[in-house]
């Protein structure tokens, strides 16, 4: 990493935020406190429902909008003070592609990366079409922009993301209006890119895509950052529950509850409930002796999406 | 932070912007405005008024005898055209200046930050990163150029109208000296430049226009809107006191280019306001535009 004075790098975080807070004019408080840390080498997600604060916390990591205070440095460098010497090494998709419509596909990645300084021209259409085929767009290359399903407009403004070797890439919901063979691409590239070393700061409101893919997680809500970690510590938070499958629920339920489970809920045949502190090899001798003819019995395990109802208290929407 | 500085000794990082890349930018702006549909439009519009000129001087005088009914921008000048086809360029731009030409100025003006911002396109230049500065310094160059390209436009547009429809030769100026066919050329080529020059501050106006809102179409209205607003006050003898700080007040000061001797008093006139008119808006421009938090 390239050093100055101010440079000190103070941890191996690609983006550290300390306290950074936003309020819009008008009294608002968009992003509150926030003290991000995102690890280098993560494939790091970013959650949080609507209007919990994301985009504004990425437009200033991106320095297109000034903090109202706190700090933010991406790749140890200060933003929004050092963004032209940072920003050549992100590729970013925020809020979704934007393209000149009256221009191909090709012409708007020639456009985005001669905005680039630090970008050799000579290696420019070659890095273009680099970009576009792995992408999937060298056919529909020479079309114009506005011609382009939203899929298209998708995988172009990733293109735009790609147009250099990157240390950090920032993806504000990527997969969006792909079809599922377009998002398993997507998130094929994310592990490919990954791998490589380059560390992805992915924000989306698809619990199980960040399962697939994240490494690490943080998640918002209200403006305030509510849990940040790796996926499995933040996942094994939220208990899996007990689920037993059986032609004699209530008889089920009223073993399951002397056994001390809680949280009782019987639909048709099946008994879901919190587990008891008990190994449910226990529990379910205990449900047999009692007579109940047991077809099923299973912990559910613990899923992203428990854990961030839990720490939320908000619905999700997870079929998306 | 192990991997990522593996990753950057393979050559992710060390590049440094380069002053000659940086031109690329500018570069590819004039390539995006000069292949839109929009720009060649106006300029369509603004070669097709000298056209509409010269066909109906023409027809209105019939044969040959210089009829002096016209009366339209430039009393002067259309009386002269039947005598001699140069004098069409003269017209044009003294029909053009006051309000078509500026207005396709307002248009690319205005649409620059603010069409980019309403696209979205401005963010994605931003983390390019394109750098504010040298953005706003690439909008304003090609607006400058489209400037020039315009008055161009309006210029070989009538001068080859002229050359179809009348006589070309020798002029006499307003002074009532004659010059040369050779030296009329220039002197239209000098005009043309001023014609250019004198629109260089509404562009720095439609520039800052830009920076303020989100909305292209509203920037374009705004700058548009300013211009006529601006034209009709100079035409009020009750503001007489401040007529001369308005940017149009001089426009047709280009005639006097046309005198001999050269008168130079307004021409030189002209030039300081539109420099001054460029140096506070252009300052303006960029101070509205570094600071700005871009949401759109």
């Amino acid at each position: 990493m390239t050093g100055a004075a101010d440079d000190e790098e103070p941890t191996h975080a690609v983006i550290a935020t300390r306290g950074l807070t936003k309020r819009y004019r008008g009294g608002q408080l968009a992003v509150d406190g926030l003290d991000l840390t995102v690890p280098a080498g993560s494939v790091f997600g970013f959650l949080g429902p609507n209007g919990s604060g994301k985009t504004t916390t990425i437009r200033m990591l991106m320095g297109l909008i000034e903090p109202t205070s706190g700090t933010a440095r991406v790749l140890g460098r200060p933003v929004p003070r050092a963004a032209r010497a940072v920003l050549p090494q992100v590729g970013a998709l925020i809020e979704g592609p934007a393209l000149y419509g009256f221009l191909s596909g090709r012409d708007n990645l020639l456009r985005y990366d001669a905005a680039d300084p630090t970008a050799d021209p000579r290696t420019r259409p070659g890095r273009v079409a680099a970009a576009l085929d792995r992408v999937g767009l060298t056919a529909a290359a020479g079309k114009k922009a506005k011609a382009y399903s939203l899929g298209m407009r998708q995988r172009l403004g990733l293109a735009a993301a790609l147009l250099q070797p990157r240390r950090l890439l920032v993806l504000d919901e990527p997969t969006n209006g792909l079809d599922p063979q377009g998002m398993r691409e997507i998130r094929a590239l994310v592990r490919e890119l990954a791998s490589d070393g380059t560390t992805v700061f992915l924000s989306s409101h698809l619990l199980d895509e960040i399962e697939q893919v994240c490494t690490h997680v943080a998640v918002m809500t209200r403006g305030r950052l509510v849990t940040q970690g790796p996926v499995a510590e933040l996942a094994a938070g939220a208990r899996g529950r007990l689920v037993v499958t059986t032609p004699d629920p209530a008889d089920a339920a009223r073993v399951l509850k002397e056994r001390g489970a809680t949280d009782l809920v019987i639909a048709g045949d099946r008994v879901t409930a919190e587990p008891p502190d008990q190994d449910p090899a226990e529990v379910n001798a205990a449900l047999v002796t009692a007579g109940v003819r047991v077809r099923g019995f299973g912990l559910e395990r613990g899923s992203l999406e428990d854990a961030f109802v839990a720490l939320t208290g908000e619905g999700f929407d997870v079929a998306g | 932070m192990s991997r990522a500085e593996t990753y950057a000794a393979t050559g992710a990082a060390a590049r440094a912007p380069r002053a000659l890349w940086s031109l690329g930018l500018l570069r590819n702006e004039l390539l995006t405005t000069f292949r839109r549909w929009r720009t060649l439009a106006l300029l369509a519009v603004l070669a097709a008024v000298p056209v509409l000129v010269g066909v109906a001087v023409r027809i209105e005088t019939g044969g040959g005898d210089p009829a002096g009914g016209g009366g339209g921008g430039g009393p002067a000048f259309i009386s002269q055209i039947t005598d001699n086809g140069l004098f069409l360029v003269f017209t044009a731009f003294a029909a053009t200046l006051p309000f078509f030409l500026p207005m396709a100025i307002g248009v690319v003006a205005g649409d620059a930050i603010a069409g980019e911002a309403s696209a979205g396109t401005l963010r994605y230049l931003l983390v390019a990163p394109a750098g504010r500065t040298r953005l706003l310094l690439t909008k304003y160059a090609t607006v400058l150029v489209f400037c020039l390209a315009a008055t161009l436009v309006v210029a070989v547009s009538a001068l080859a109208t002229g050359a179809l429809l009348f006589p070309l030769g020798d002029l006499t100026t307003i002074s009532g000296t004659r010059i040369g066919f050779a030296e009329g050329l220039l002197r239209a080529l000098l005009i043309a430049l001023v014609v250019a020059a004198s629109l260089v501050g509404v562009a720095a106006l439609g520039l800052f226009v830009s920076t303020l809102t989100g909305s292209g179409i509203a920037a374009m209205a705004t700058t548009v809107g300013l211009l006529i607003t601006v034209q009709i006050l100079d035409q009020i003898p009750q503001l007489h006191a401040l007529q001369p700080y308005f940017f149009s007040h001089y426009w047709l000061s280009f005639a006097d280019l046309l005198r001999e001797p050269v008168y130079w008093d307004d021409l030189l006139r002209n030039l300081g306001l539109q420099a001054l008119y460029a140096a506070v808006f252009g300052s303006a421009a960029w101070a509205r535009f570094t600071a700005k938090d871009i949401t759109a």
